[in-house]
């Protein structure tokens, strides 16, 4: 087994003859670690991940491999396996065959490789499929034996792009696991591609957020949830993502548009240099306005809150989810399977101190701005 | 509209269908019965009338039948040279079709895979070549050949239908290999393959009944080529059409017999071919039309 390899991408770009698909970008991918690749469709996160595979030929930076430069090498010296988002098996062969042949074509016996397939199949719960040919297979069971192709080899890095897209439920969070589970136990470097953030926090080591061609955060999971780095991950990250509500700025009190709330807050001292400057920017250019993100779960219901509509409950098990009418926009909270109300209703919300974020400026970006209390407006 | 009504309408169709084709199948193919049929006959047969369309050991006055006869097949291949020019057909189309196929290959998956500034615009340069009236050259390319020393050589016209072919398969080949997705050759190509394996191992295989269609097309255009065959050839190259239009003769009375029954030669190896050929050709000619 090879070791896995530390990917860098250095200041890599990639112009198509009418588009900029990805501007110039560094991203770093660590010895073993898993990273997704998440953004909405056209972010330039497949261009990406085809550069680093050499697919795609970068405009201009470098790709290193364990610091090696790889930028020239074709895609078959980078031993790299790749799974691509509509599988292509071979048509002449069956699946055992085919998850074999990228064994024969590094020239491992027929037997061994045979047994080998069988192993993968077998953990993927494909034994069944051995014989038949690509034709005659589901689209689905098409994807997972393009899976079983990838996993049956010990390359450098696994490199997939959106393999799981064309599965349905349960089989995507089936495949889910044992890709996850695979990692852990192989330990080797992969990049997964998809648009699905839930997918992207469930498997991620750390997630890289992008949008037109550029990275707009790389972090953990978690901090991503809890530390949008600006307006559009705040959105995009969660199901449903972050509720995002205009509001200004008087001295210490920041006040919502169209809900009758108010939220105190200060500057936050342990703030990082990107973040103050983004704090500069927004505060010398007030007229673009700010933004509070607050998370569906940290919207309470409070006696002392501001009065919102029901607009309508989703009953999704193990919690409601409440959509409320807060002045021309919707506000989203997580409420307990047990509390629920009618449409029409009117209840009283306030927020979580510690979950709110700010943002503003020009670009939407994160503000270090800290809420310390939250408080009911008067209605005039 | 319920399954069943639809079901009973194309039952209700079914049988019109087929009288139509039957009876389209019949127009087409008369001419070439007529034309088989006259080969076996003896010259006053030939332009009898009504016509006599059944053969037999002898032809009673007015009647449809006709005295059977192999003795046109014995004056085609009296001629010595028939044999040459039958072979110079097959050799020459098969030659060409060949080189077309394959250049045609290559260079449609150029254009299918490398899209260039200005790749339209060669594309479109390669098939206006086909708009030109082949007649509207033949005297420059005459001359050309015989500067050369191409005139009446098997080369020369290898040269010039692979030339001619070459529009039409490369755009065949272009369309065939759009439809092959990326994916294949690339996942090939990560497997450690270079650009050509993954072509010849990949891309060639999948594109196998585009191909055999492309060669059919390419080779009936070879095998029919008459313009350039009669202008550029005179003894040693001279194939089958030229030979057949000159059985016709100047004696003033044009014999039907032989020139039927050469012909009729002239038809079989391209017939075969087709039927051999069959299969691919419907799966190439409706390729793409059964993506899902």
């Amino acid at each position: 087994m090879n070791a896995p390899a530390r990917i860098h991408m250095q200041s890599v770009a990639k112009k198509f003859a009418d588009r900029i698909a990805v501007y110039p970008l560094d991203l770093s991918v660590a010895k073993g670690e898993f990273l997704v690749l998440l953004g909405p469709s056209g972010c330039g996160k497949t261009t990406t991940l085809r550069m680093m595979a050499g697919l795609e030929a970068p405009s201009q930076g470098a790709v290193h491999f364990n610091g090696k430069d790889v930028t020239r090498l074709r895609a078959g010296e980078r031993d790299i396996a790749f799974v691509f988002q509509m599988f292509s098996l071979y048509p002449h062969l069956n699946v055992r065959d085919n998850v074999a042949f990228t064994l024969r074509a590094q020239g491992m016996p027929p037997r061994e490789a045979g047994r080998q397939a069988s192993d993968i199949l077998l953990r993927l719960g494909l034994e069944s499929l051995a014989n038949f040919h690509p034709e005659h297979l589901a689209g689905g069971d098409q994807q997972r034996v393009g899976l079983a192709r990838a996993l049956v080899r010990r390359p450098q890095a696994f490199l997939m792009d959106e393999p799981l897209g064309t599965l349905d439920g349960d089989l995507r969070g089936e495949m889910r696991e044992t890709l996850r589970a695979n990692h852990n136990q192989a330990g080797a470097t992969t990049v997964f591609v998809t648009h699905d953030q839930e997918e992207a926090m469930s498997l991620a080591d750390r997630i890289a957020v992008m949008r037109d061609g550029r990275v707009v955060q790389c972090d953990h999971p978690r901090n991503l949830y809890d530390n949008p780095a600006d307006l559009f991950t705040a959105g995009f990250v969660g199901s449903p993502g972050m509720n995002l509500i205009r509001a200004s700025r008087t001295g210490e009190w920041a006040a919502m548009e169209g809900l009758d709330l108010v939220l105190r807050v200060g500057e936050d001292a342990e703030a990082d240099d990107i973040a103050q400057l983004a704090g500069a920017a927004a505060a010398a250019s007030p007229e673009a306005g700010f933004w509070l993100g607050v998370r569906p779960e940290n919207v309470l219901l409070s006696e002392s809150g501001a009065p919102c509509v029901v607009d309508q409950t989703l009953v999704l098990g193990t919690h409601n989810l409440l959509s409320l009418r807060a002045g021309g926009g919707f506000l989203k909270a997580w409420l307990p399977a047990g509390v629920r109300f009618r449409e029409g209703e009117t209840v009283r919300v306030s927020f979580l101190t510690s979950g709110c974020r700010w943002f503003g400026g020009p670009g939407g970006l994160a503000l270090p701005w800290r809420t310390l209390e939250a408080a009911c407006r008067p209605t005039r | 509209m319920s399954p069943r009504t639809g079901r009973s309408e194309a039952g209700r169709t079914a049988p019109l269908k087929a009288i139509l084709l039957a009876a389209y199948a019949m127009i087409s193919l008369a001419p070439v019965l007529y034309l088989v049929l006259t080969a076996f006959k003896l010259p006053a047969d030939t332009a009898a009338l009504p016509p006599r369309f059944l053969p037999g050991a002898s032809a009673p006055e007015d009647s449809f039948w006709f005295r059977f006869t192999l003795q046109n097949f014995h004056r085609v291949f009296a001629d010595a040279q028939t044999l040459l020019y039958l072979f110079n057909s097959v050799f020459i189309s098969v030659c060409s079709t060949l080189l077309s196929v394959v250049v045609g290959s290559l260079a449609g998956y150029g254009f299918s895979r490398f899209p260039f500034r200005g790749g339209r615009d060669a594309l479109f340069f390669v098939l206006s070549t086909r708009m030109l009236p082949p007649l509207a050259v033949a005297v420059p390319i005459s001359f050309m050949y015989s500067r050369l020393g191409l005139l009446d050589t098997r080369f020369g016209l290898i040269l010039l239908y692979t030339c001619f072919n070459l529009s039409f398969t490369t755009w065949m080949m272009k369309a065939f290999i759009d439809e092959i997705p990326t994916a294949y050759e690339e996942a090939a190509m990560l497997d450690g393959h270079t650009r050509l394996e993954a072509l010849l191992r990949v891309v060639l295989p999948q594109a196998a009944p585009g191909i055999a269609a492309t060669a059919v097309f390419s080779l009936i255009s070879a095998w029919n080529e008459y313009a350039f065959a009669l202008t550029l050839t005179s003894t040693d190259a001279v194939t089958m059409p030229v030979r057949i239009h000159a059985i016709i003769g100047d004696s003033g009375t044009v014999p039907w017999g032989p020139l039927a029954a050469a012909a009729t030669l002239f038809l079989l190896p391209i017939v075969f071919f087709g039927l051999m050929m069959r299969k691919h050709l419907v799966r190439g000619a409706t390729f793409g039309a059964v993506k899902g």
